[in-house]
């Protein structure tokens, strides 16, 4: 009996019961959607966490002092390290605090950066009206402020903050830049910030302590090799171990990409696991159509049907049922992947993941089928021809 | 003339847990080429289980059993199963017609297990059921024909394959006399042509149009005789015209 007699005979049997295949293949459609809507939503978070910390620059280096081992940075300190490692090309000092920004009556919570100019071009932000900091800012101490996109737009909407004199906890600084937006669903907290002179967020934070300093690598090759001369000479300063967390943009990168895939694979697998009950549900189905068809197995038997052509055909018949299944959730699952794309503005349909759910469907759908299969190439031909 | 079937001893024993029944001890007879023979008996007697095994459907516990000079008694499953395919024709009390195909793709049924590509199957498929009468009836369903043209269609599937050996059991045992003679006369017609045929039947008027009675009793041969020449039957015949008024 031929492949194509198989699929025939099964697609007749198939139609002969349509409520009952539809139900089936519905366990079928949802896990194959599932699998595919839930890895575009992992792979749509990979590269958006991707792109945005990406955008923070490529050879970005990110320096933490560690408090508790007694490691306190000022900002001159940032001017050492650029002159103490040559692997680094430029670096900016960094007082972070949370405050409370208010323009008229609006208020907004966001956190203060103060910094120097280099910190754009380190960061790779790139503005999207006025300008940022430069030397004479801090040089004449003066009060100006450079806004992220989410501040702006809360504290400004519909208007023009240039020129505009905003409170931070009290303290009154006028806007000379918007930044633009580094964009993703995930990388929102970016655009929430306001940036001014450092010695301005010192006062307002009340301390000269720095929360970290940022510094550039002279190129993407030698980031690593700045990473370790920084690490060493602040150990050899403070005479400890463990004086600062000094981590890479590549190893931000790679611990993220790291963190997203084991949630796409996760993602992934629980919607794996809803494909697996589809395949338990095949498996229901085909014992009883082997049950209910005894007769006529006995039949193609006393025919001259062998073991073999007993089995592929309810074999195909279970994986016709459930590749169809999973051609339908395809379908859905596309039409879902677009949606999500759509609403967290990254992502696409994988085409990974769609082979991946068809060949697991085609997968579940033999692995299912054996069983009841086998049970209908071993009957006895007589006791199924006579079975009532 | 060569021996198409030949059994020696045949014997099948069924156990279910403690209990044995010998449904079958030790049957021996031989049935030539282009005979027609019919295997009666009361109910019990082991008719359908010396039919089964003669299909080849069933395996007999001891004795041996030729079909056209080879022994098959002890063959595996798919032996049996391709023998069955191209050497036997079965035709059932019941029909045992799939509901889901029309009369054409019924009797394509052994057809497939064949390997024959569709072209193939259909023009022999036609060609049988022409055969039967039925050549205008080819995309009829089952529920779509009487009872006889059901009976003729399955006779017609048994011929498809120009099997070596037909074997009946009780063809006539589900049909009122006029359909019957019918199917009976179809028989006769394959005898008339010169194929092999063995009837399981509980009727002596269909008895009758055979060569040869084989009675069986308690799961042996109790009697095996040709039928005299003056009462045979040379035509359906099942006493539905006498009743008529
Ligand atoms: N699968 C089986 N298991 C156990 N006993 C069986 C089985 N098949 C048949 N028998 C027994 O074997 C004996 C012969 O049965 P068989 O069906 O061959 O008789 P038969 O002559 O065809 O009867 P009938 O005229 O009623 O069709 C009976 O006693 C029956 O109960
Ligand atoms: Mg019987």
């Amino acid at each position: 009996m031929s492949l194509g007699e198989g699929l025939r005979m099964a697609w007749r049997a198939l139609a002969a019961n349509r409520m009952r295949a539809g139900l089936t293949m519905l366990g079928i459609i949802i896990g194959v959607a599932a699998v595919i809507a839930l890895i575009t939503a992992g792979q749509a978070a990979t590269s958006s966490v991707t792109s945005s910390v990406q955008a923070l620059g490529s050879n970005l280096i990110s320096v933490t002092p560690v408090r508790s081992a007694g490691v306190i940075l000022y900002p001159e300190d940032a001017r050492w390290l650029l002159e103490v490692v040559p692997q680094i090309r430029a670096d900016a000092p960094l007082v972070e605090a949370s405050v409370t920004a208010s323009y008229e009556t609006v208020s907004w919570s966001t956190t203060l950066i103060g910094t120097t100019p280099a910190a754009l071009a380190i960061e790779g932000r790139k503005l999207a009206a006025g300008r940022f900091l430069d030397a004479q800012d801090l040089r004449l101490d003066r009060s100006v402020a450079v806004l992220g996109q989410t501040v702006a737009q809360n504290l400004f909407p519909g208007r023009n903050p240039l020129g505009q004199t905003v409170s931070v906890n009290g303290t009154e600084f006028t806007v000379v830049g918007v930044l633009q937006s580094v964009g993703g669903a995930f990388g929102a907290n970016a655009d929430n910030v306001i940036i001014v002179p450092i010695s301005a967020a010192e006062w307002v934070a009340g301390t000269t302590e720095l929360t970290g300093i940022e510094a550039e690598a002279r190129s993407a090759a030698i980031a690593p090799l700045a990473v370790a001369q920084i690490t060493a000479v602040l150990n050899h300063r403070f005479a400890t171990t463990n004086a600062a967390a000094v981590i890479s943009q590549d190893q931000i990168l790679s611990t993220l990409s790291t963190v997203t895939a084991t949630l796409t694979l996760m993602l992934g697998g629980i919607a794996g696991i809803s494909l697996l009950v589809g395949g338990i549900g095949i498996m229901n189905i085909m014992l009883v159509t082997v049950s209910e068809r005894t007769r006529e197995i006995g039949l193609r038997k006393a025919m001259g049907a062998s073991r073999r052509a007993i089995l592929s055909q309810f074999l195909i018949e279970s994986a016709l049922l459930s590749l169809a299944g999973g051609a339908i959730g395809v379908v859905v699952g596309i039409a879902l992947s677009l949606l999500l794309t759509h609403l967290l503005g990254a992502g696409g349909v994988s085409l990974s993941a769609v082979l991946l759910a068809l060949g697991f469907s085609l997968l579940v759908g033999i692995v299912f089928g054996i069983w009841p299969a086998a049970n209908a190439s071993r009957l006895d031909p007589v006791q199924a021809l006579y079975h009532s | 003339m060569t021996d198409v079937v030949r059994v020696e001893d045949l014997r099948r024993t069924f156990r279910t847990g403690a209990i044995e029944v010998q449904a079958v001890r030790g049957v021996s007879f031989a049935v030539t080429e282009g005979a027609m023979v019919a295997i009666m008996g009361p109910s019990g007697s082991g008719k359908t289980t010396l039919m089964n095994m003669l299909g080849c459907l069933d395996r007999p516990t001891g004795g041996h059993y030729f079909l056209g000079g080879e022994d098959v008694a002890r063959k595996g499953d798919d032996a049996l199963a391709r023998i069955r395919n191209r050497r036997i024709g079965f035709i059932f009390q019941s029909y045992n017609l799939l509901p889901a195909l029309n009369a054409l793709e019924n009797v394509e049924l052994p057809l497939v297990y064949r390997g024959l590509a569709a072209g193939e199957r259909h023009l022999l498929a036609a060609q049988a059921l022409s055969e039967v009468g039925l050549g205008r009836l080819t995309s009829f369903r089952p529920y779509e024909l009487s009872g006889g043209q059901q009976q003729r269609v399955a006779i017609a599937r048994a011929l498809a394959g120009t099997p070596d050996l037909l074997l009946a059991d009780e063809p006539t045992g589900n049909l009122d006399s006029a359909s019957g003679e019918e199917v009976l006369d179809l028989f006769l017609e394959l005898h008339r042509g010169g194929r092999t045929l063995i009837i399981v039947t509980h009727d002596e008027q269909v008895a009758l149009h055979c060569e040869r009675i084989i009675r069986l009793r308690d799961g042996e041969v109790l009697l095996d005789q040709p039928v005299d020449a003056r009462q045979r039957r040379t035509k359906g015949d099942l006493g539905s015209r006498a009743v008529a008024p």
